[in-house]
């Protein structure tokens, strides 16, 4: 090496890494980065912003989010042109597929376009060799303008070569070569260049020309009313071509993009059974076949992950159970007898042990049974599974409004919902993701077994409630799919279910494991913040009396401010049949700490005794409710506000704690409504005592309820553009 | 005037016109659904909807709902 290419690669620049999905992007990223990345969002969505410093020199690389064309319509391809346009990065690194030319070069044409400085890096050479296949690199840098540096990511090939071109494009100010079209449309272009000059950057004028041909909203931001002045010229193009002028800007981009092509590449001939991809997907997703083998593979993830019944213990289970053990009969023990040999106060030995380590200890618990259900996760997703169970599932969601995706996160969420709604993620659709989010913890997670348990003891045994609280999430669910959706917020715009199906892959190790670690890392960092500080004031709140005097909540809750708050909230849980019982409230918002510790919080506050078992538990609440108002306590319990690390976990999705709390205020308002109608329904049936204004709230409640269910959707519009102010 | 949502699973159609406007044609013309291009329907999904079709050598699958957007010869 020179010492002036020693010199360049040294030089600080921000590069832009742009590409569509399942171009092994990530990949890329991870190989020119590698430990060194930060993971942040882009300002108002909930996208990753990951930035990290390339390797061996000073320039920082922003990923872009994965996206198929630079149009207004999805937030991630809105936050990559505001990126480019607004950040004006040096340069710009736009990996495409080899494998699937065509479809990504769409992109590549568009960014050439916005004329920054850009190198196109050709992803996937490997797999093009063991094809047979040919491009020519310098016929393909000739025909698209931008320098075209062949690697693989996977294989780390020619990753150095690629990193000192774009430092050397970076550094001489490289713009690509635009490649013209038709005349009839380089004359529109020449007027509406003419029309923007001096409104937008000079050297992006041209993205801008065609942003205002294809009557894209960006122009009304930059250059209100340069689309009227263009009016007459696009009105005789589109004569001309007598197609829209969209059309006529996206037809001509894919014709270019088939001559460049055409000239460079050599495809060796294909076997008649297609590849091995092909193979796989005839069975997988086949007629027949496609929904057996779906119940087989979600079944599988299901028992390596989450089971734990009368077949056996899951790995998942299983790692869970040791560290919980481990936490509560060594860790916490061994704290406290330390605390006890160092002379802590009584009080900060109890804030450490039964508040922090208790609570903090019941969510990291969970952390083995999440890596190994992450793991399972992510193998699917980078095998390109994922995007067929969308591909089975779709017919059946899209009745609720949600995407076939949808069936992951909830199925999760009867694990734990916290992974649950992390899952979320992978769902396209912002509307889809959110809603998804708000609606997961309706399953019955894990640490609603023990409720389940007690409250089948409660009711004698009744076999049917561990059933109904299943059935009973799922209809929640589909329920608020078809509520949510006819909120402004929420009812996004229509996402076209058009999606790609990637050819199925064994899955790149390192990007596995990171993948699997970030998620894992997301988790602890939740656990680590702010459910730590709800579980302080939780244990504040049990610990100490109004008077601020220290009590120890085995013998006295009754006198904490605990029990005061929840004697205050009582009357609001009158309607319920649960009488003026401030225990019931309290354990309530136990709940939120996690939701097994409302049975301890009734096996104190009814028993007197904290080791009082489920069955006990049970036959406590019998002796004090009757049994509809026990049915009522129990959907309450199960479909209110999650346990704080999944309330974390949702503001990680929906990103402001403003809607935060309006999620949590849905879920608790919906669990209201629904207990107080089952309450009235279920006691009138068995005959048990109601006060009359359970019923005049069980009627209102049910009209609001079919009201909302009912009442047209006002943002349903199919196949049109987008609905007005459907933006937050 | 048939549509890509009518064509026969195994048959190879061009596209003739797109109809429709606003995020799902601008989406499907991303996609590489563009005038004169071939589209080969490899399959429907086991519920019947959405379908599996080849466009520019790879596999995209849409709703039905689009595919009727797709004027097909």
């Amino acid at each position: 090496m020179t010492s002036s290419s020693q010199e360049r690669m040294t030089m600080s620049f921000t590069i832009a890494l742009a590409g569509n999905p399942n171009c092994g992007k990530t990949t890329l990223f991870n190989a020119l980065t590698g430990a060194s990345q930060r993971v942040g969002n882009w300002p108002g969505v909930t996208i990753d912003k990951k930035v990290g410093k390339i390797k061996g020199t000073d320039s920082e690389l922003v990923d872009l989010p994965g996206i198929y064309s630079l149009s207004p319509y999805s937030p991630e391809e809105v936050v990559s042109r505001n990126f480019i346009v607004e950040e004006r990065p040096d340069a710009i690194i736009n990996i495409v597929d080899a494998t699937n030319l065509e479809r990504n070069l769409f992109l590549t044409m568009q960014l050439i376009d916005m004329g920054r400085p850009m190198v196109v890096a050709l992803n996937m050479m490997d797999q093009i060799e063991a094809a047979g296949d040919e491009i020519d690199i310098d016929g393909l840098s000739k025909a698209l303008g931008v320098p075209v540096v062949p690697i693989s990511a996977s294989k780390k090939r020619n990753i150095d070569e690629l990193v000192s071109t774009i430092q050397s494009v970076a550094e001489n100010k490289t713009a690509p070569a635009v490649s013209k079209y038709d005349d009839s449309i380089e004359i529109v272009v020449e007027a509406a260049m003419k029309e923007l000059s001096g409104k937008v950057p000079e050297d992006s004028l041209r993205f801008y020309a065609f942003k205002l041909i294809e009557g894209d909203s960006l122009i009304d931001e930059v250059a209100p009313g340069s689309r009227e002045a263009i009016s007459s010229w696009i009105k005789d193009m589109e004569e001309t071509f007598d197609d829209s002028a969209d059309s006529i800007i996206a037809d001509s981009r894919y014709e270019r993009i088939g001559q460049a092509v055409s000239g460079v590449c050599k495809r060796a001939p294909r076997s008649d059974k297609g590849t091995r991809s092909d193979r796989i997907d005839r069975i997988v997703t086949n007629r027949w076949l496609g929904l057996p083998i779906f119940a087989v593979i979600i079944a599988a993830v299901y028992f390596i992950a989450m089971y734990d019944g009368k077949l056996g213990t899951s790995p998942g289970a299983w790692a869970t159970g040791w560290l919980n053990d481990y936490i509560g009969d060594e860790l916490i023990p061994m704290v406290e007898e330390w605390c006890v040999d160092a002379g802590v106060s009584d009080i900060l030995t109890g804030l450490l042990c039964d508040g922090i380590l208790n609570g903090v200890g019941a969510v990291i618990g969970f952390l083995p049974q999440m890596i190994v259900l992450f793991i399972c996760l992510v193998i699917l997703e980078e095998i390109g599974y994922m995007a067929r169970v969308a591909f089975v599932m779709d017919r059946i969601f899209r009745y609720f409004n949600l995407s076939g995706k949808s069936f992951i996160p909830l199925l999760v969420g009867t694990g734990c919902g916290i992974p649950g709604v992390m899952a979320c993620r992978t769902i396209e659709s912002e509307a889809d993701r959110r809603i998804t989010a708000m609606t997961v913890t309706f399953m019955p997670c894990g640490a609603k077994l023990p409720v389940i348990a007690a409250i089948t003891a409660a009711l004698a045994g009744a076999w049917w409630v561990g059933v109904c609280a299943y059935f009973g999430g799922i209809i929640l669910v589909i329920t608020s799919g078809i509520i949510l959706k006819k909120f402004k917020h929420l009812a996004g715009k229509p996402a076209p279910f058009i999606m790609e199906l990637p050819p199925y892959h064994v899955p790149g190790l390192f990007t596995s494991i990171k993948s699997v670690f970030d998620r894992s890392w997301a988790f602890v960092k939740k656990a680590g913040t702010i459910i730590l500080l709800t579980m302080i004031l939780i244990w504040f709140l049990s610990h100490f009396t109004l008077s601020f005097d220290y009590i120890d909540p085995d013998e006295d809750m009754g006198d904490s401010i605990l029990a005061a708050i929840g004697g205050v909230i009582a009357y609001i849980f009158m309607p319920l049949g649960w009488g003026d019982s401030w225990e019931l409230a309290s354990a309530s918002i136990t709940g939120l700490i996690a939701k097994e510790d409302l049975i301890g919080t009734l096996a104190i506050v009814l028993g007197g005794n904290p080791d009082l078992d489920e069955d006990a538990v049970g036959e406590l609440l019998a002796l004090i409710l009757q049994d509809s108002a026990i049915v009522s306590f129990f959907t309450f319990n199960m479909y209110c506000a999650p346990c704080f690390a999944a309330i974390g976990a949702i503001h990680r999705e929906l990103g402001t704690w403003k809607h935060t709390a309006i999620a949590v205020a849905y879920q608790c308002l919906l669990a209201y409504f629904v207990s107080i109608i089952v309450y009235v329904v279920y006691g009138t049936i068995i005959g048990d005592t109601i006060d009359w204004y359970s019923y005049v709230l069980a009627a209102i409640d049910a009209v609001i309820l079919i009201y909302l269910l009912v009442a047209k959707d006002p943002f349903r519009q199919l196949g049109k553009a987008d609905p007005e102010g459907a933006e937050e | 005037m048939s549509t890509l949502k009518e064509a026969a699973v195994g048959s190879t159609v061009k596209v003739k016109k797109l109809n429709g406007e606003g995020a799902s044609k601008r989406h499907i013309m991303d996609m590489g659904i563009t005038k004169g291009v071939e589209i080969y329907v490899r399959k429907v999904a086991p519920l019947g909807d959405p379908i599996e079709v080849t466009v520019r050598g790879y596999e995209l699958s849409l709703r039905k709902e689009y595919a009727e957007m797709i004027e097909v010869e």
